[in-house]
């Protein structure tokens, strides 16, 4: 399962239980994974046998012409929830480096986000989901440079859109997922011929290793 | 008072679990997406209105809200029934998928993050193989199989892990059964339901 999501987070996100931010990390990775795709269509009719065999509740007596009148009712507001997406670039034919759904949630594709230094080699754009659980951040490493090494106080989801990067686990290219946690200490490093662009969702704050860059971390909210 | 046993019930889950069912089930939706067809759309809420509240109730809604979701899964069937398509999903697998997406909705108050697949950034499909075409109401009938032949305890985690709003954690500890347990149950179910399906996962 390496460089995809794993089964557990899989069935969470089918079964409606994933908080938003880690759905928004696997969501990203299933609109660069059709394997993945495959996966959740499969959890999706086994959801479907279970619904079948579920014990049905009586529904109320008038539910049926309740339903009915819903459905004679004017619906503007189905107008108001399909626009085209905004965040859809103009005119050329360059794919966007951020897949939807993620590129709605951060406002825009990468050029058009305000990245802010970390350091001489990393930058990073923190962005709101809603969700209290999580913090996701986009980070961008500069090409054949590393990130400061630092474990995990919980659970970390990179998923990278462009670049890649390496670390004792393995390469991760456009479209993989790395997952760790609070045992794994890692160094990653930007692949040599571009900088490396990742989504990070995690569930509590990074803890870097050098006492000077712990020292900055709440400066910077990573 | 004599305790009656409830042949009802067995008979029912029976019947739930055949294929006919699912068969006339996308013929229905057909009709309400055609012809606005307003007693097949009447079967399907017959049908399914009754599951989708119990699944409601099952993750814990309330009795009124329970009953507001499933008339609202209900109006998007209707409303969305153009867009259901028997090659990509079973009717079940259909209305599971749009129930969830609503609680969701409601409990969040916004979105559930979705793949956009008209966005040029989606990486498609690679080409089909030939038994991709398999209808997906024929994958619903080995998963019938399947699911129905799973020894108790595992059937009872796979519903658990769907219909809890429970974490692998929290069900070890309110069933008193240990973590590696549940998830092994659980692991044993899905592999079954894998290999049901030709196991092609990554
Ligand atoms: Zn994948």
């Amino acid at each position: 399962m390496m460089h995809h999501v794993s089964d557990e987070m899989l069935e969470d996100y089918v079964s409606g239980q994933l908080s938003a931010g880690w759905s928004l990390g696997v969501a990203t990775h299933l609109a660069l994974c059709p394997a993945c795709r495959k996966r959740v269509q499969v959890l999706e009719a086994v959801g479907g046998v279970l619904l079948e065999n579920i014990e049905p509740v009586p529904t109320a007596s008038t539910s049926l012409q309740d339903i009915m009148s819903r459905i004679a009712e004017p619906r503007d507001e189905i107008i108001a929830v399909t626009p085209t997406s905004p965040t859809r670039p103009r005119g050329g034919n360059l794919t966007p480096i951020l897949p939807e759904p993620l590129r709605q949630m951060v406002g825009g594709d990468v050029a058009h986000l305000k990245w802010r230094r970390l350091n001489g080699d990393v930058s990073q754009v923190i962005f709101e989901t809603g969700d209290q659980t999580t913090s996701c951040r986009l980070l961008r490493v500069k090409a054949g440079r590393p990130v400061a090494e630092h474990s995990h106080g919980g659970n970390e989801f990179t998923l990278v859109l462009a670049g890649s990067f390496s670390d004792k686990l393995g390469t991760f290219a456009r479209g993989d997922v790395e997952l760790t946690d609070e045992h794994v200490e890692h160094q990653p490093i930007a692949g040599p011929d571009e900088d490396c662009i990742c989504l990070a969702v995690t569930d509590a704050p990074l803890r870097f290793r050098n006492p000077i860059v712990r020292l900055f971390q709440p400066l910077f909210k990573i | 008072m004599s305790e009656q046993s409830p042949p009802d019930r067995t008979k029912s889950s029976n019947r739930l679990s055949d294929p006919v069912v699912s068969r006339q089930m996308v013929n229905h939706i057909i009709a309400v997406a055609s012809e606005r067809d307003s007693a097949a759309f009447e079967k399907i809420f017959r049908y399914f209105g009754p599951r989708v509240k119990a699944y409601m109730l099952k993750l814990g809604t309330d009795g009124a809200l329970a009953e507001e979701l499933m008339q609202e899964t209900m109006v998007s069937i209707w409303r969305k029934a153009d867009k259901f398509d028997p090659a990509k999903a079973a009717p079940s697998t259909w209305i599971f998928t749009i129930a969830r997406n609503l609680r969701i909705d409601a409990y969040r108050k916004a979105s559930r993050a979705e793949p956009d697949p008209h966005d040029p950034a989606f990486r498609p499909d690679a080409d089909a193989p030939a038994d991709d075409v398999m209808m997906q109401t024929e994958i619903a009938e080995r998963l019938r199989k399947i699911i129905a032949t799973l020894p108790e305890e595992q059937r009872t985690m796979l519903q658990l892990s769907y219909f809890q709003d429970k974490s692998h954690n929290e069900i070890s500890q309110d069933f008193g059964i240990p973590l590696g347990t549940v998830k092994s149950r659980l692991r044993l179910a899905m592999q079954k339901v894998r290999h049901a399906l030709g196991d092609e996962t990554p």
